[in-house]
């Protein structure tokens, strides 16, 4: 990524600076995606760091290496960062690097917003990392801080937490501004909406939930504050307030944040599976619809996190019924990638594999989500590890396998070097084996009734706990192989041809490899009307 | 409950099919060898409702599994056969109107035929039907009050129960025996056949209130009072869990449940009752030093240690040290009063609500003389309901 | 897309100090503002987390200013292109989205708690209604708006009364009101090249903003002192002030942007095709007087 060279054919713009100012200063949307990807993966490790604290941990019964109060602070710091931290500037960074690409722009609409979009970031994370390190601990009441747990009976750098999240709010909301403006603003001359390819508009939708949603759960985070500061009863029946409350504007804001996290990655493996098994995406119009009614459904299924909360029967069946729909567009796109790849003329390179497994198994995911869905059976799912397992198959298979998909897709156009296939194979069948030995385990770890965030359990879970820590070792030790795989692409190997893949569709193909510091300064011609 | 009489036999053939399917799933992802099925499975229950509920679990699993195999077996095969590397050619189409149509109105079809018994079921739990006995639950940071409601105030029976593992099983110090982290002190006992009626709320912070075997989950929301029922059918023990996260002993607040005949249960109760009037009299009574120390010892480890910790220096900041500072060695009258009041908006609670004068009493004199902090004076449970009374 | 635009001449900013500088002041602002509230929770001093948070402060104003300098300059300059405001323009709107997004979570809060929670706590046996017989808890509970007797009046004092809509709210409504319409004025000013009537509209628009604040500020006193209606007595008070502060908070802000304009319009900017700024600064003011609307009728009307 640092071996991007130099376009002497942009003689009207300047190439890039040296040293560390180029990153610190920079304008420039290639740029400001390495920088939030390179983020994004500190941040991996960093919460899968602590991920491993927590299967280490849960080894065995008993408590060996870590009080409970630092169990729940890594449990709690691991899902914030997880998602905030890793995938959602992961998505931010693909979407800088690729959307303008994608749609013959020269840059992002509003570039110098962008950078800033970007540096809030390392603060907001030093923040909230620097929580670990105060008095009373970092915040240990779960990624969804529950009041009052989080509000009363919180240690005093829940205020750093507080102001955190804002941080990283405002950075959403400017970046997925950013976003959206570019897609409707600076699509080359002749691009229709529906001539866009799908990544740019799961991302389109996905910046739309986030402007939607990220001032909710700013206003709850202030809520809190309120509460913990100045004496107001928000969570608290003793001034007429309610503790539900929290749960309710939190998850209006936390279920579309979950398909924040997926749709990215519908687009992204839309690209991949019709590129290697070489025919046209089945079903372009559908896809593009079930992105839309899978975003409309988001709003309004939040309570499906509450069940067991004592909601009147009347809301429990509303809920209910409204997740159920979403099986239904998810279903169109999983069909749809099915009848990309059938009578395809199908090769299985990195970035395949990836993509075929992210269908399974984010299939596997989603199906335990609508177990999960289901009002009666949930009072028995809620709280244990069954909703753990089902989350991180959407989640680590789902997103991060996407995410990975798409770092060995776009990687040779980036540094214009081929990454190495053979190691890559390998990462993948390690990173396979490894998610399902962690995960898989936990949904009958789940049923046979272990409640979650728990630093410790009773003797008849122990076994496949065991198996479950095991294959975190494995997944979690996978990714240093990803680090040392994309260093040594970007230090050289194999130089990339412009089109790099047999049978890719786009306009970032169209472009020298690696990319130019600056693309389509002039708005490109379009290829026949084949964006799809 | 006739309705689901039929489901049974279904309910088998699926279960001899899934635990095929789970098997396989098992010995892919693992060498362990799991002969105990059971453990892998969602409990059935003795209540009606959680058979209901197990029955509507084997349904759900056994479509997502259905539909699981059709669409990765579409994959799979194309994955096979459709290579490259075999010379497969690339089909052309990239839309069907009717295949698009048809996969997006089926799995609307199936939905609605999970909904149905869904609904069902729901509405059995929601039944509103007069219950038999009422039964307070309250969720404190970090056990549970039960509290046997009458419309007789002084036939009221109210007890805490928390943890029995000891810290040296769950620090490695000894083996682990059976039950480890699922025994409580004081179960609740319930009897059985009869509509027990659970209503749920908390002191403090949310806690949720959970016995698989009985399918009951529900929320503990300090504030609001939530409610669930369950009519046991077969004698036994039955052990759940907190299930929401609560703070640093989330892990370490089991509840107990024990199912009786109803003759048992009422012989129980009556020797409950029976101890509540005994307590009236040990408050009347003028205990000795050495009386206070050694039940102050018992009541602190049960009540005071899993905060301050077994040597009394408490885990700073968040749980305070109670050696050679603060009230511990201060104003006598203001250490009775934080123990019986507690402090609003922190983990101290009022503990008027759960420990008697005289162990109140103990208590104090025993932190007052324990840990060095040789204060020297005394409490007599008489004064400490001296205290509560005049606030009444 | 409409292919008429000049799209070849899209400019891309060069590398700019800008954003990190205002990260940075972001930064400081948060950290300085949190450690002052800790230290304020804990009694102890404030004076780091004082000086960080105003450095922090400083920092963004003196970054903001000159990062719209900065936009002011490139514009005057005619290197913004027609394609270039666009992008403005979108930005401006989602911004005003997520504003509006921002406030309805505190709508919902009130909607929520007067229409469920208020019966709730005070619900009797009723086993299939509400959230069960929370009235064992607390039996002296009266379900009302405004909640006058709050649950636990020992932790929560109930206020003694509150603010009615009929007085200073109303002069309320008809200040912001009217100023939508004056701000509108001062746009068909610029599309009329009138520069005089420019300045005195965005003037009369100012001054109505400003009266607005005052008749809150005003309002606040008498909320805490007549009626001990405060921050911190119960579910009324929370919801009343949240709304109402921030709502005020973004008067303010919209007043400080047309205070800019102001000075713009002085300077001589502004032409019927190139007045972005004015325009967003008057969206942004519609938006803030559309929220008062709806505080008016939801907070006060239908609230008391
Ligand atoms: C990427 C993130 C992601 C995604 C995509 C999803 C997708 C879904 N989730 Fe999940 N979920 C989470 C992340 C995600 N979830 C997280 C993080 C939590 C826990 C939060 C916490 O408490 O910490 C959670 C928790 C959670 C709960 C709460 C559980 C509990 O706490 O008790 C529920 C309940 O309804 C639920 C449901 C669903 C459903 C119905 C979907 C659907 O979108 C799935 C749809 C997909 C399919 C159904 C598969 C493909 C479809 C077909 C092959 C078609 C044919 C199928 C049928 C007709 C059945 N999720
Ligand atoms: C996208 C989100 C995401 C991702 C990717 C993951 C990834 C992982 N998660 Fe996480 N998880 C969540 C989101 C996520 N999780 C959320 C939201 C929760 C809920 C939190 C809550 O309850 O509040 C949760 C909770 C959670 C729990 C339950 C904790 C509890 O209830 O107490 C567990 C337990 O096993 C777990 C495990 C793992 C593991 C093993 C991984 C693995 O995939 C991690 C892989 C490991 C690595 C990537 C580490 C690599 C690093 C090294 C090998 C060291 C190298 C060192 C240097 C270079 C310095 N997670
Ligand atoms: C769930 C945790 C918890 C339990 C159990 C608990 N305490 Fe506390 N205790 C606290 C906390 C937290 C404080 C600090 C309150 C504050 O000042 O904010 C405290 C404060 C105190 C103090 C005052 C210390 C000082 O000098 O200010 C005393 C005395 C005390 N507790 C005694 C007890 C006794 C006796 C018991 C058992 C009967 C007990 N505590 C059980 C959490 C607990
Ligand atoms: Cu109580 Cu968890
Ligand atoms: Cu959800």
């Amino acid at each position: 990524m640092s071996a991007v060279i130099e376009n002497h054919h942009d003689d009207h713009h300047h190439g890039p600076d040296k040293g560390l100012m180029r990153w610190v200063l920079t304008t420039n949307h290639k740029d400001i995606g390495t920088l939030y990807l390179w983020f994004s993966f500190a941040m991996f490790l960093t919460g899968g760091c602590m991920a491993l604290v927590i299967r280490a941990e849960l080894f065995q019964p008993g408590l060996q290496l870590v009080v409970p109060e630092f169990f729940n602070q890594m449990t709690t710091m691991h899902g914030l960062i997880m998602v905030f931290g890793a995938v959602m500037p992961a998505f931010v960074g693909l979407a800088n690097w690729l959307v303008p690409m994608m749609i013959g722009a020269p840059d992002m609409a509003l570039p110098r917003m962008n950078n800033y979009s970007f540096w809030i970031l390392p603060f907001a994370f030093s923040m909230l990392l620097s929580t670990l390190f105060m008095e009373g601990g970092a915040p240990n009441f779960g990624w969804t801080f529950y009041a009052p747990l989080s509000t009363e009976y919180a240690p005093p750098s829940v205020t750093f937490f507080i102001f955190a999240v804002h941080l990283m709010g405002i950075s959403s909301i400017m970046g997925s501004i950013n976003v959206v403006v570019t897609i409707l603003n600076l699509r080359a001359p002749g691009m229709r909406l529906m001539d866009m390819p799908l990544f740019v508009w799961t991302w389109l939708i996905t910046a739309y939930l986030l402007i939607a949603v990220m001032p909710v759960l700013a206003g709850v985070v202030t809520m809190m504050l309120m509460d913990i500061h100045f004496g107001t009863a928000f969570f608290s029946a003793g001034g007429g307030g309610d503790p539900v409350l929290f749960q309710h504007v939190f998850w209006f804001f936390g279920h579309p944040e979950v398909y924040i996290m997926i749709l990215p990655a519908f687009g992204i493996v839309s690209a991949i599976i019709p590129t290697f098994a070489r025919k046209k995406l089945f079903g372009y119009d559908s896809m593009v619809y079930a992105t839309a009614s899978i975003a409309f459904l988001s709003f309004i299924v939040w309570a499906h996190h509450m069940f067991t909360v004592g909601m009147p029967i009347a809301g429990e069946l509303y809920f209910m019924y409204a997740t159920m729909l979403i099986a239904v567009p998810t279903g169109v796109k999983v069909f749809n990638w099915a009848a990309t790849m059938w009578q395809g003329s199908m090769t299985f390179e990195t970035p395949m594999l990836f993509a075929v497994a992210f269908v399974i198994l984010f299939t596997i995911g989603g199906l335990s989500g609508l177990m999960l869905s289901i009002v009666p059976a949930d009072f028995q799912y809620h709280d244990t590890y069954f909703v753990v397992a089902h989350f991180h198959y959407v989640l680590v298979p789902g997103s991060i396998f996407s995410i990975m998909a798409a770092a060995y897709y776009w990687l040779p156009k980036w540094t214009g070097n081929m990454y190495d296939e053979t190691l890559g194979k390998t990462h993948f069948w390690l990173s396979f084996v490894g998610v399902n030995v962690t995960f898989f385990p936990q949904h009958f770890i789940g049923l046979a009734g272990m409640p979650r965030r728990y630093p410790d359990y009773a003797l008849q879970f122990a076994d496949w706990n065991m198996v479950s820590s095991v294959g975190a070792f494995i997944f979690g030790f996978s990714q240093l192989l990803f680090l040392f795989i994309v260093i040594k692409c970007i230090m050289g190997g194999k130089k990339a041809t412009d089109e790099v893949w047999e049978g890719a569709e786009g306009l970032e193909w169209t472009i020298a490899s690696p990319a130019p510091y600056h693309t389509f300064s002039t708005p490109p011609e379009l290829p026949e009307r084949s964006m799809a | 409950m006739a309705r689901k009489e039929s489901k049974v036999g279904e309910g088998q053939r699926l279960k001899t099919s899934l635990q095929w399917l789970i098997a396989l799933a098992a010995l892919s992802s693992s060498w362990q060898a799991l002969a105990d099925w059971s453990a892998l499975n969602m409990t059935k229950g003795v209540t009606a409702i959680s058979r209901e509920v197990y029955d509507l679990h084997m349904l759900i699993f056994t479509i997502c599994v259905v539909i699981g195999v059709l669409v990765f077996g579409v994959m799979i095969w194309s994955m096979l056969v459709h290579r490259k590397s075999l010379g497969h050619e690339p089909a052309t189409f990239s839309h069907s109107t009717k295949l698009e149509y048809a996969w997006t109105i089926i799995p609307i079809f199936i939905l609605i035929g999970m909904a149905v018994p869904a609904t069902s079921t729901l509405r059995d739990m929601y039944d509103a039907s007069g219950a038999d006995i009422d039964i307070e639950v309250r969720g404190y940071q970090w056990k549970w009050q039960y509290t046997y409601l009458s419309d007789d105030p002084t036939q009221e029976v109210k007890f805490i129960s928390s943890l029995l593992t000891p810290p040296d099983e769950y620090y490695n110090r000894t083996p682990k025996r059976e039950h480890y982290l699922s025994d409580v002190d004081n179960p609740l006992v319930i009897p059985i056949n009869k509509r027990v009626r659970f209503l749920i709320t908390s002191n403090d912070v949310i806690h949720s209130w959970w016995v698989p075997d009985f399918a009951v989950k529900k929320d503990a929301i300090p504030g609001f009072v939530h409610e669930a029922w369950a009519i046991v059918e077969e004698p036994g023990i039955y052990r759940g869990k907190c299930t929401e996260l609560c703070g640093k002993d989330h892990g370490f607040m089991p509840i107990v449940v024990k199912a009786v005949e109803q003759a048992e249960y009422e012989s129980w109760l009556a020797m409950k009752q029976q101890e509540a009037l005994q307590v009236y009299e040990t408050v009347g009574k003028t205990w000795t030093m050495a009386e206070l120390m050694e039940t102050g010892e018992q009541v602190y480890a049960q009540a005071c240690q899993s905060c301050h910790q077994a040597n009394g220096q408490g885990i700073p900041p968040a749980f305070p040290s109670l050696v050679g500072q603060g009230l511990a060695i201060g104003p006598v009258d203001a250490h009775i009063d934080i123990v019986v009041n507690g402090k609003a908006g922190s983990a101290m609670q009022a503990f008027a609500a759960q420990l008697n004068p005289a162990e109140i009493a103990a208590v104090v004199t025993y932190e007052r003389n324990a840990w060095g902090n040789n204060v020297g004076d005394l409490v007599q449970p008489r004064a400490v309901n001296a205290l509560i009374s005049s606030e009444e | 897309m409409s292919s008429d635009s000049t799209y070849e001449s899209y400019y891309v900013p060069h590398n700019s100090p800008l954003p990190i500088f205002a990260s940075l002041g972001l930064f400081l602002t948060v950290y300085g503002g949190g450690s002052l509230l800790n230290e304020i929770q804990s009694g102890s001093g404030g004076n780091f987390g004082t000086t960080v948070f105003a450095l922090g402060g400083l920092v963004m104003a003196v970054t903001l200013f000159f990062w719209f300098s900065k936009v002011i300059e490139e514009n005057n300059a005619k290197m913004y292109s027609q394609q270039m405001n666009k992008s403005f323009v979108w930005g401006m709107s989602w911004f005003i989205f997520s504003e509006v997004m921002f406030f309805a979570a505190f709508f919902g809060a009130l909607f929520y708690v007067r229409f469920w929670v208020v019966d709730w706590i005070g619900e009797t046996d009723d086993v299939t209604g509400g959230r069960g017989p929370s009235s064992m808890i607390w039996p002296d509970y009266v379900p009302e708006w405004p909640l006058l007797n709050n649950p636990n009046p020992e932790q929560f004092p109930a206020p003694a009364g509150v603010i009615g809509a009929w007085g200073l709210p109303l002069v309320n409504t008809l200040l912001l009101v009217a100023s939508s319409f004056t701000v509108t004025l001062a746009h068909h000013a610029i599309n009329n090249g009138e520069r005089k009537k420019i300045v005195g509209w965005l003037m009369v628009t100012i001054a109505l903003g400003l009266a607005f604040l005052v008749c809150q500020g005003v309002e606040y006193y008498e909320a805490y002192t007549h009626y001990g209606l405060t921050l911190s007595s119960g579910i009324f008070g929370s919801t009343f002030f949240m709304l109402t502060g921030f709502h005020g908070a973004h008067v303010t802000i919209g007043t400080i942007m047309l205070i800019v304009m102001l000075g713009r319009a002085m300077k001589g900017h502004f032409t019927k095709t190139d007045c972005f700024g004015f325009e967003a600064a008057a969206w942004y003011w519609h938006f803030v007087d559309v929220v008062w609307l709806l505080l008016f009728i939801l907070v006060y009307i239908l609230g008391t």
